[in-house]
């Protein structure tokens, strides 16, 4: 099986995140909102690294 | 000379111990064993599904990427340590040595981030087991 990249960090984002959210607060409104926070703080990493990474490269 | 107050303050903030239960055993075992199991025997239907698929899942795909399983005594320090990692996935790591799945060495790039899947999933079942037990000593809802 071959991911690219971005999918396997889509993928890895979302999967830490449910545990993340799940494990890390407690009634299920902060677990939804924690979740949701962790996957934006991955996926945004992935993004400003790419960026920065182009920036290095050029 | 000591505040005889802030002594006694100190007391009562003081956690108590918690009592050791069935449960307090039972259950941290079990969500090593099998993720999310500690949350389903507690009840925790939604969480425990949850959590079940994003390890079971992780590990997977872990393994379909070729990713490299490590064995204990692997001699080096990031061998011990992705060992360690791996064997967080408690229940999935036995059955995979015991198939023989994995790989022993990384051959190429995806292979490198399936050893990373495996890692993380391990560790990810290690915070899943630490919540599974708070819940079980009544710490956490």
């Amino acid at each position: 099986m071959t991911l690219s990249h971005f999918s396997a960090a889509v993928l890895f984002a979302v999967f830490a995140s449910v545990v993340f959210g799940i494990t890390q607060r407690n009634t299920p409104r902060d677990q939804i909102r924690y979740g949701l926070y962790c996957f934006a703080m991955f996926a945004g990493g992935v993004f400003v690294a790419g960026w920065v990474m182009w920036l290095l490269r050029h | 000379m000591a505040n005889p107050t802030a002594i006694k303050s100190k007391a009562v903030d003081a956690p108590k111990p918690q009592p050791v239960t069935a449960m307090s055993v039972v259950v941290p075992a079990i969500a090593w064993l099998i993720p999310g199991a500690g949350h389903l025997i507690q009840k925790r239907w939604i969480r425990g599904l949850l959590l079940m698929t994003s390890i079971v899942c992780m590990f997977v795909l872990g393994l379909a990427m070729q990713g490299r399983v490590y064995k204990p005594n692997g001699g080096d320090i990031l061998d011990i340590l992705g060992f360690v990692g791996d064997v967080g996935a408690g229940g999935l790591y036995i059955l995979t040595r015991a198939m023989n799945w994995g790989q022993g060495a990384i051959a190429h790039a995806t292979a490198d981030y399936g050893t990373k899947f495996l890692i993380v999933a391990g560790l990810l079942n290690f915070i899943s087991v630490a919540d599974a037990y708070h819940i079980a000593i009544g710490k956490k809802p």
